[in-house]
């Protein structure tokens, strides 16, 4: 228990102990970043796969398209990052590969500023409704 | 506006020997009478053209505005509107107290050809009780509320360059001297009657019919002796590099050009100062349709060119490139051919393309374009008189054009230099960082949008 400065007393946020033992099937994160023009039509290719939610997320980077100039009134300056759309997509783990390929087929222009994606697995997953876990929280 | 009276003794002489050339053909084509119907119908019909043209100038003030508030940042635009709605109300008032009779002194100058009458302008009685009224022009409160419109544009030109750095209180006091000495004193020497007049004695033939030199380059070198005093806005030139500061609002930036282009109609089609015959009204037509190919012209070749120069077409100089050509046919909007107006229109464009970026290279800040708008066409307006109008001269064009600007320039730069010394004329820096909305004023344009 901590103290306030209100005198009022509050549980103490320990995550460790807390927690159930997840269970169910392990899941994945698929964090990708997209052509923004691209979005509706990865959207659309996977839910034609059966993923059932995403998280998208207006962002500015660069990687090796770096930024580029534009002009203002004669003046050039410099565009260091470049706009992307982030899309963080939770599926079952054998899933993954093919979500990975879903996303690398349709944002695929060819052309240098085309994203990348990254696996990752996850610890745990929770519906917050439920208390469900795992791919059974999807 | 010296032009019209002239154009008018010379269609009176005309018009007999016009009469006795049409008699042959007398019964086949309705002949153009070139005198006017009915003295009354004259006086009616001219003073009714200065209301309304007199209006539509008036309504520049709005297209300033909004051009302007479009192309500063969002931190500087309650400012910029303040200044616009306020030079306008200055101007109105200063011509009143001394500008118009000292811009139209009839007799009475102070010093003859030079400096004109100093005392209130006054109307007519109501209902025009008991006074002998001249019926070949136009009532007094037309011309009055007509010529005062002019003197409010040359001021709305200056608040453009100046923007984003510029204390309100000192500028408002330099639009005091603008509106209500600068100006009227300048323009008296070419529309009063003074010594630039054409057909005044020992007198050039200087000509300028709605006055690229009189109020757009006027305006334009007092903006320009101003942005040379009040130095560029911070971080705007760094390490010899041009740092673009876009403008906020290209919309409002957009409809305020529109609504100069409108108003243009008033501007240069009233500066015929006659609607009293066919011949007059005929050339009224003449002006308008030539004004607006000539903005056509401007903002086409302001886009073929940054098409060409930077890849993309930059809306912020197509919109200058209309206002360019607008600018550049002031001077003489009634003699070119539709052709020929269109090509005076795109060279001002052109300019306006060339002149931005040499004014940044000059570290010359001006916010808006206006120097290269006002002041660089306004120059190429008035030499490319001569090329449509035998009556002028370049030498005659290019000497009103140096008298014109080293009067407006060094009295503005002296004016400037003054009230630097006494109030300062910038804002400290972290008033200029922060805007001057909230430090000026304390309120800003857009109050819920997030900060770029």
């Amino acid at each position: 228990m901590q103290r306030t400065r209100a005198g009022v007393f509050l549980p103490m946020h320990n995550a460790g102990s807390r927690l159930p033992e997840p269970k169910g099937t392990k899941v994945k994160l698929i964090i990708a970043t997209i052509k923004p023009f691209k979005l509706e039509e990865v959207r659309e290719a996977l839910t034609g796969i059966g993923v059932r939610g995403m998280m998208v997320t207006e962002i500015k980077g660069f990687g090796s398209q770096s930024g580029h100039t534009e002009i203002y009134r004669g003046a050039e300056y410099a565009v260091n990052f470049v706009p992307k759309i982030k899309l963080e997509i939770v599926v079952a783990a054998s899933m993954a590969d093919q979500v990975v390929d879903t996303i690398t087929k349709t944002a695929q222009t060819g052309k240098i500023g085309d994203g990348k994606i990254f696996v990752l697995d996850v610890l745990q997953a929770v519906r917050v409704r439920t208390g469900e876990t795992n791919a059974d929280a999807l | 506006m010296q032009k019209g009276q002239n154009q008018m003794k010379f269609l009176k002489t005309l018009a007999p020997a016009a009469a006795l050339i049409a008699l042959p053909s007398l019964g086949l084509a309705q002949e153009a009478d070139t005198t006017p119907p009915m003295e009354e119908v004259g006086y009616i019909l001219n003073t009714f053209m200065f209301l309304v043209t007199g209006f539509l100038v008036m309504w520049m003030g709005a297209g300033f505005s909004m051009l302007e508030a479009g192309l500063v940042r969002q931190k500087n635009v309650t400012m910029q509107l303040m200044k616009n709605v306020a030079l306008f109300a200055i101007a109105a008032i200063m011509y009143y107290l001394v500008g118009y009779n000292l811009m139209y002194p009839g007799d009475g100058w102070s010093m003859d050809g030079v400096i004109g009458a100093f005392s209130l302008t006054a109307l007519e009685p109501v209902g025009l009780a008991d006074t002998e009224t001249d019926l070949t022009y136009a009532s007094v409160g037309s011309d009055f509320f007509f010529q005062l419109m002019f003197c409010a544009t040359t001021a709305s030109i200056v608040s453009g360059t100046l923007a984003e750095r510029i204390k309100l209180w000192p500028f408002l006091i330099f639009t005091v001297i603008l509106t209500g000495f600068i100006y009227p004193i300048e323009a008296s020497w070419k529309w009063g009657g003074g010594f630039l007049a054409p057909g005044a004695e020992g007198v050039t033939d200087f000509l300028d019919f709605a006055g690229s030199t009189v109020v757009h380059s006027t305006g334009g070198w007092a903006a320009l002796a101003g942005a040379l005093i009040l130095g560029p806005r911070i971080g705007k030139y760094k390490d010899g590099r041009t740092v673009p500061m876009p403008g906020s609002n290209l919309p409002l930036a957009t409809l305020g050009t529109f609504i100069l282009w409108l108003g243009w109609f008033g501007f240069n089609g009233g500066s015929q100062l006659y609607m009293d015959t066919a011949a007059n009204v005929a050339d009224i037509s003449r002006i308008f349709a030539n004004t607006n190919t000539a903005a056509a012209g401007g903002a086409i070749a302001a886009l073929i060119v940054t098409q060409l120069m930077y890849k993309k077409p930059d809306i912020t100089m197509v919109l200058n490139g209309a206002l360019a050509g607008l600018v550049s046919i002031t001077a003489e909007p009634l003699t070119p051919s539709l052709g020929a107006a269109t090509l005076i229109g795109a060279i001002g464009g052109v300019i306006v393309v060339f002149a931005v970026p040499m004014l940044d290279k000059m570290k010359i800040d001006d916010v808006v374009g206006a120097i290269p708008v006002h002041l660089i066409c306004g120059i190429w307006g008035t030499l490319a008189v001569p090329l449509t109008n035998g009556d002028a001269t370049f030498a005659k064009q290019l000497y009103s054009i140096v008298v014109v600007g080293i009067f407006v320039f060094v009295v503005s730069a002296v004016v400037w230099f003054i009230l630097k010394m006494i109030f300062g004329i910038r804002v400290s820096e972290e008033d200029e960082i922060n805007g001057l909305d909230m430090s000026e004023l304390g309120m800003e344009g857009y109050p819920e949008f997030s900060k770029g």
